[in-house]
């Protein structure tokens, strides 16, 4: 069986799944159950400096939105850093990380963006004994208004200025965490590197109001007729997280730095995904507030399946396997003609394919007599809006034309010769062919 | 002497009276709103829809599972109302596993089509427990039309032409109006008094009077009634049954299973309903299938359908064949009636085998005779007390467009018009068609 032993900044874990700074990991009671549910390590509920801690608010923290059977989608919350008091926290973190030496547990810290604050609490936390910390320049709501959090992480010379006491004043690694509430993720990765982070995570919540209620008139979730925006997690966020990783990953500035993927991991796959793009392990914070601790399992048992599969003998070998094919849109080959192919036997007439194309993209599908869905090849671009609305999975496929075809649509000969927009002549900065 | 099941002869009390309750609830439970959205969500929202196609009444079942998705069933139920006001009862009674579910790219897909007539239960029943009636009159045009009988082809026909303005009186023959879906549709359809409920609801589009007691062919002539109205529209059902032409079909005991259905339906106490212990029903269609089917509920100890084809042939669905045997009818193919035995009651019935000769049904000498206390004639109803001067066609009034007979002025639609297939839908889309082509007619 494949081994998922992972080695993140030096720090082991049993597997790649830890749970992200977040009410999981709030406090010992917790981790301790994550630890027996098979969790390879925690970030600790992010702490505060020390004094009278933060208060949340008393009536709902959280927000969804749902697939038709009540399917968790997203999930907002309004919810603010640990709510208990620091040397309760400290105590904790130590208890545990005595009896779990083979899991990982980072500290999550949000202090104020000053020297001092910074170096008063991190040696309490280096004498906690665990294996690192990350700094939550992420959240999104609360925090920010005080100038902790995203106001701090959507200012780069601040996260460099901040990781570089970190580094300063605390011995063993340091993850920065990342607000996805910006412009280009890369700023802010760029510049905790240059302030000497082990590491990035990322993302944080996103910037979010999850609904409205339509008879009181208030987004939710609402408390006493208002409501405030919130952070935005779970499955819906995960295409935007996986693109932030890879733009980390490919960029030639932190291109092989290591990365913890967050943002709305649920499955094996989920987590595969992102370390395909270069993560070296992942966090995971709502599919553990959805369905429990015990999800974990079904990632390890799948993870693990599909490595021995694929053949892969640990995670190192294929972290970081599809970035080199992350590219830019100007260097897709223009000359990779592809159409769209009906499988007769698999379609269920539903037509959706056709009202997809005819209505809103190319008028390539014809509705021949008994509702017989074909593809006008001449009319086809091969957007693939088709196979994305499809019911029946590889009922559409997109095939390739092959070299010397010539495709109907353009009435050119289709060349096996790459060619990109680069060179194109209708680009009117195209370098001139040699 | 044996008390319930074995009591001998014809018998009330076969049952517990808690039993007979659960054995006639709902035949399908109605959803919550939970498992309505959950099965709405199923709907693929086809292009140019197959179910669409396969409903009589054009329902846009597409746009109204939508709008139950979208959470508001009350815009789903206007959407199915518009194009049949007894979307209710047909949500209900619809043989869907032949109609708009046999042809659900799901049922394609994998075998299990979105159910669509639940679906659209889940929508008119929640517009009507509002107590809504979601469509208002036109301007009154002045224009008056007679329609007789007050079945579900009478009652769409008059409610679609009340809604464009004509004044409308029905005349029924029958005590209360409703036709089939008050006296026949099987009980654990329509359950709660659904069909009289329904009737009264309809009827507050106003413009509607209904004369009951009152019979065309005994009082009201169609000469009187095309001379006071500007349009007849005669919806008058198949009140006629055909005749078993066995011996013994008049002893005592051997009925009419339409007949045994009405009784039933009109029951103010099922387990008051006699029934026999050993009971034989003759037919092979809907009416069949009810008869057996409820005797088993009433408590009968055998059931037995004889149907004189095979299976494939059986005009009821297959789903109803299964709902028989599941409730413990015994289905017998390819056997027909020879004599119905008994000396002063039924006590027995002899059966041929048969096989299909030609083309025609033959008996192969092969006999059989069960038991039977009760036998139910279920084979097929007939035309009865059509107007003199109205042509005919195949034993029904000839129709062609929407429902237009061989006398101007006069429409009709329904079970006793020629074409379609008799079922309550069919007769919902022919009374709504024949109203649009009499509103022409009186408005060109
Ligand atoms: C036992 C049974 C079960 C059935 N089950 C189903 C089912 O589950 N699903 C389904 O879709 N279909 C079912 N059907 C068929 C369905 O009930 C009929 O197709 C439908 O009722 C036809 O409607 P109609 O308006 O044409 O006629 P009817 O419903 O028969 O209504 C005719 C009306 O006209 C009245 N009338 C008759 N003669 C006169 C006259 N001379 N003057 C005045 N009034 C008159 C009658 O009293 C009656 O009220 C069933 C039928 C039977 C018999
Ligand atoms: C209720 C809640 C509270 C959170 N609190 C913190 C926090 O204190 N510190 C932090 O760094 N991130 C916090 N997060 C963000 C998560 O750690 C994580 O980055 C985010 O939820 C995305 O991962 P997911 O899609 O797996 O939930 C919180 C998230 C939620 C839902
Ligand atoms: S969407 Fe798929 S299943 Fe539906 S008609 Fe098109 S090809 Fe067939
Ligand atoms: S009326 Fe009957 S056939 Fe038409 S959609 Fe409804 S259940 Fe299906
Ligand atoms: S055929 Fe089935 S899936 Fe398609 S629109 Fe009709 S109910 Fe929906």
């Amino acid at each position: 069986m494949a081994d998922l032993t992972t080695d993140f900044l030096g720090i082991k874990s049993p597997n790649p799944f830890w749970l992200a700074s977040a009410p999981p990991t709030d406090k010992e009671y917790n981790v301790r159950r994550a630890f027996e549910a098979g969790w390879g390590g925690v970030v600790w509920k992010t702490l505060g400096s020390e004094g009278p801690p933060v208060v949340n608010v008393n009536g709902p923290r959280y927000g969804a939105i749902y697939g038709a059977d009540r399917r968790l989608l997203g999930l907002n919350n309004i919810e603010l850093i640990t709510d208990r008091p620091l040397q309760t926290n400290l105590e904790e973190i130590t208890r545990v990380k005595k009896d779990y030496p083979d899991r990982a547990l980072i500290v999550s810290l949000m202090v104020p963006c000053d020297e001092e604050s910074w170096k008063a609490i991190l040696p309490m936390v280096e004498e906690t004994g665990a294996d690192g910390i990350e700094l939550n320049f992420g959240c999104p709501h609360g925090m920010a208004e005080r100038g902790m959090g995203s106001a701090v992480g959507q200012v780069p010379e601040y996260i460099q200025m901040v990781t570089e006491w970190c580094k300063q004043y605390y011995s063993k690694p340091v993850i920065v965490k990342l607000t996805p509430n910006i412009t280009d993720i890369r700023n802010p990765a760029r510049a905790a590197f240059a302030g000497n982070a082990d590491a990035v995570s990322l993302i944080n919540t996103i910037n979010s109001i999850i609904s409205v209620d339509l008879d009181q008139m208030a987004p939710e979730p609402m408390l006493d007729g208002k409501g405030t925006h919130g952070g935005y997690c779970g499955p819906a966020v995960k295409p935007i997280a996986l693109n932030m990783v890879a733009e980390i990953a490919r960029d030639p500035a932190t291109a092989g730095k290591p990365i913890s993927a967050i943002g709305g991991v649920t499955t094996w796959r989920d987590a595969a995904e992102f370390m395909a793009l270069g993560a070296g392990n992942v966090q995971v914070c709502t599919a553990a507030m959805t369905y429990g601790f015990r999800v974990v399992q079904e990632m390890i048992a799948g993870l693990s399946q599909w490595m021995d599969e694929k053949g892969y003998a640990s995670t190192a070998d294929f972290v970081g396997m599809a970035v080199p094919n992350v590219t830019d849109w100007q260097y897709l080959n223009l000359n990779y003609v592809t159409k769209a192919k009906i499988d007769q036997d698999a379609c269920i007439k539903c037509g959706r394919c056709y009202a997809a194309c005819e209505d809103t993209s190319h008028q390539a599908i014809w509705i021949k007599e008994d509702r017989v869905f074909e593809v006008n090849d001449a009319e086809c671009v091969a957007c693939n809006l088709c196979v994305d609305v499809c019911p029946v999975e590889n009922c559409i496929t997109m095939e390739r034309m092959k070299p010397g075809e010539v495709d109907p649509r353009t009435g050119k000969v289709v060349t096996g010769d790459y060619a990109n927009w680069t060179t194109h002549p209708n680009n009117p900065a195209a370098q001139a062919a040699e | 002497m044996a008390h319930g099941h074995q009591a001998s002869g014809i018998a009330a009390g076969r049952l517990p009276e808690e039993d007979i309750a659960a054995n006639f609830s709902d035949l399908h439970a109605p959803y919550a709103p939970h498992e309505a959205a959950v099965a709405a969500d199923r709907c693929y929202f086809c292009y140019d829809a197959p179910c669409v196609t396969a409903c009589p009444t054009d329902i846009d079942i597409p746009m109204f599972i939508r709008q139950i998705q979208t959470g508001q069933p009350e815009t789903a139920a206007r959407t199915i109302l518009g194009q049949n006001i007894l979307g209710g009862m047909c949500a209900r009674v619809c043989p869907t596993e032949t109609l708009c579910e046999e042809v659900c790219v799901r049922e394609t897909a994998e075998g299990k089509p979105v159910e669509i007539g639940r679906l659209q239960r889940y929508a008119t029943d929640t517009l009507m427990a509002q107590d809504v009636h979601p469509f208002t009159r036109a301007e009154p045009t002045g224009r008056r039309v007679a329609v007789v009988g007050a079945g579900p082809a009478g009652l769409s026909c008059a409610h679609r032409l009340a809604m464009l303005g004509h004044d409308v009186t029905i005349f029924e023959a029958k005590g209360k109006p409703g036709g089939l879906n008050e006296f026949g549709i099987a009980a654990y359809k329509s359950t709660d008094d659904f069909a009289a409920r329904e009737v009264d609801w309809l009827l507050r589009i106003g413009g509607i009077s209904i004369e009951t007691g009152k019979s065309l062919g005994a009082g009201l002539t169609l000469d009187g009634l095309t001379g006071g109205h500007d349009a007849v529209f005669l919806s008058i059902g198949l009140g006629g049954v055909n005749a078993l032409r066995a011996p013994g079909e008049d002893l005592p005991g051997a009925q009419d299973a339409v007949e045994f259905i009405a009784e039933l339906r009109q029951a103010d106490s099922l387990a008051a309903l006699a029934v026999g212990r050993n009971v034989v029903v003759i037919g092979g269609g809907m009416t069949a299938v009810d008869a057996a089917v409820q005797s088993k509920l009433l408590g009968a100890e055998n059931v037995t359908i004889a149907y004189r084809r095979d299976r494939a042939s059986m005009p009821a669905s297959r789903f109803e064949q299964d709902l028989a045997a599941a409730k413990g009818v015994k289905l017998m193919f390819n056997v027909m009636p020879v004599a119905i035995l008994g000396d002063g009651a039924v006590t027995g019935i002899e059966l041929e085998y048969t096989a299909v000769q030609n083309g025609r049904v033959a008996g192969t000498g092969e006999r059989v005779t069960l038991a039977a206390d009760q036998v139910f004639k279920a084979i097929g109803q007939t035309l009865d007390g059509a107007p003199d001067g109205v042509a005919l066609e195949g034993g029904k009034i000839a129709v062609t467009g929407a429902g237009r007979t061989s006398v101007a002025g006069i429409w009709a639609g329904g079970d006793c018009a020629s074409g379609g297939d008799d079922l309550t839908v069919t007769a919902v889309a022919e009374g709504r068609d024949a109203a649009m082509d009499i509103h022409s007619a009186l408005t060109a």
